[in-house]
């Protein structure tokens, strides 16, 4: 089997993912009316305190899309599950790391449209305005997502055939995300004030560095990962 | 524990005596504790990935989504297999659900559900098809639908299929030889009932747990 090959398959398993999310719809329904909620308490519980919301805004929305993106990874998994279809995914002829590539496609893609609407919302309700370097805001948000995603497909894999998995995966993931996590919003917060001591470089170098080191570590032990 | 190209093996046994975990392996979808299987000469331990080009099984459930149509699950299928999509309309037409090709399998039967299951064997078109009890939620029709996709493989491809079964009846005509599993062991087996041209074994079974 060539790369080719593991891509074709990669492409399929997150289309095949998109398709049966698209018809369903009440994932996306649930997941982003959760991240919506989630920055709404935190509304209240900052209080009035504009400049207090303000400060607050980045760790709201990074809470906020971690949050619901635990949702929706409970859910990648539970396609197959339902109709007993992991076992004859697994069982195609071909790399099973493509089969993770596509789970993860299809949530990045899938946390992408939460953001979409997420953050907007979040910057209404705390009073957020970018003051230009919107690209590399954009950037610290891929770069934070794309750890999330990873990590979060792959220990929605593990914990997937577990009894109280909605419980396992927060557990398991929430506690490696705080590297991710911390440098995203330090990076974000320096950049939302104008990066004036220059620091956002250094963080956004140990998200680039944490998405390397957990895409190919999550690549390698998939299998493992997702044995039945 | 040695099959023949050519040869259709039944299993039969109570429940919970490891048939099905028996399949399982030979499709490589759980490894053996102890024992080893060789498949046309090769250890599937060794070599999974090309047993799994090899062998296809069709376990208990469907193993469809049911969110997506029955086209679209077939057409799911040969992307996964590698496979264009041009004789996509000739299986469903084979399994009869071709007029049904747009429903969600969520609206089908247990019966069509199945019908579609093996559909994506005959797009996987296998050396070695393994079928867990095949014959459940088929009408007549589906049950002879069945044996006429189990004699097409093994003719096609010059194959093997082993059967889990309770009921020998529906696969009269069909089984070449019939062995009896208990506590995970074979216990009985019957001698063939129709003559079979041996050319090798094709599927070999060394105390596989």
């Amino acid at each position: 089997m060539s790369l080719r090959d593991d891509w074709r398959r990669a492409r399929a398993v997150a289309l095949k993912d998109l398709t049966a999310e698209r018809r369903s719809r009440a994932g996306l329904n649930a997941v982003t009316f959760l991240g919506v909620l989630v920055l709404m308490l935190f509304g209240f519980a900052l209080g009035p305190d504009t400049e207090a919301m303000r400060e607050a805004a980045v760790g709201a929305i990074w809470l906020a899309i971690l949050f619901s993106g635990v949702l929706a990874f409970n859910r990648c998994y539970q396609l197959e599950l339902d109709g007993g279809a992991l076992e004859p995914l697994l069982l195609y002829p071909g790399s099973r790391w493509s089969i993770f590539v596509g789970k993860v496609l299809a949530n990045l893609a899938f946390v992408f449209l939460v953001e979409l609407i997420v953050i907007p919302v979040a910057m209404v309700l705390f009073h957020v305005v970018v003051p230009g370097g919107a690209l590399a805001q954009i950037a610290v948000l891929v770069l934070g997502t794309i750890g999330f995603v990873t990590l979060g497909t792959f220990y929605a894999a593990m914990s997937s055939r577990s009894r109280s998995r909605e419980v396992l995966l927060p557990l398991l993931l929430f506690p490696m995300m705080i590297p991710a996590l911390l440098a995203s919003v330090q990076a974000s917060t320096a950049l939302l004030s104008g990066d004036l001591m220059r620091e956002a470089g250094a963080w956004v170098r140990l998200l680039i560095a944490y998405d390397v080191i957990f895409v190919a570590a999550s690549l390698a032990a998939f299998e493992f990962a997702i044995e039945v | 524990m040695t099959v023949s190209p050519g040869e259709v093996l039944g299993i039969e046994g109570h429940n919970g005596s490891g048939k099905s975990t028996l399949l399982r392996i030979l499709a490589t979808s759980i490894r053996a504790t102890n024992g080893s299987v060789h498949l046309f000469g090769r250890d599937i331990r060794q070599h999974p990935d090309w047993a799994r080009g090899q062998v296809a099984l069709m376990s208990f459930t469907p193993g469809l989504y049911d969110d997506l149509t029955a086209r679209e699950n077939l057409v799911f299928a040969a992307n996964m297999l590698g496979r264009g999509h041009d004789g996509i309309d000739g299986v469903l037409e084979r399994v009869g659900l071709l007029r049904e090709s747009g429903e969600k399998v969520r609206t089908f039967s247990s019966g069509m559900q199945r019908r579609l299951a093996l559909g994506r064997l005959l797009l996987q078109a296998p050396r070695v098809l393994l079928l867990d009890e095949p014959y459940n939620s088929f009408d007549r029709a589906g049950v002879a639908l069945v044996n006429e996709v189990v004699r097409e493989v093994i003719a096609a491809e010059r194959g093997t299929a082993v059967i889990v079964l309770h009921d020998r009846h529906s696969a009269a005509g069909l089984l070449d030889r019939v062995v009896t599993m208990q506590q995970g062991r074979f216990v009985d087996a019957t001698a063939p009932t129709r003559v079979v041209e041996h050319a090798g074994p094709s599927l070999v079974m060394g105390g596989a747990s």
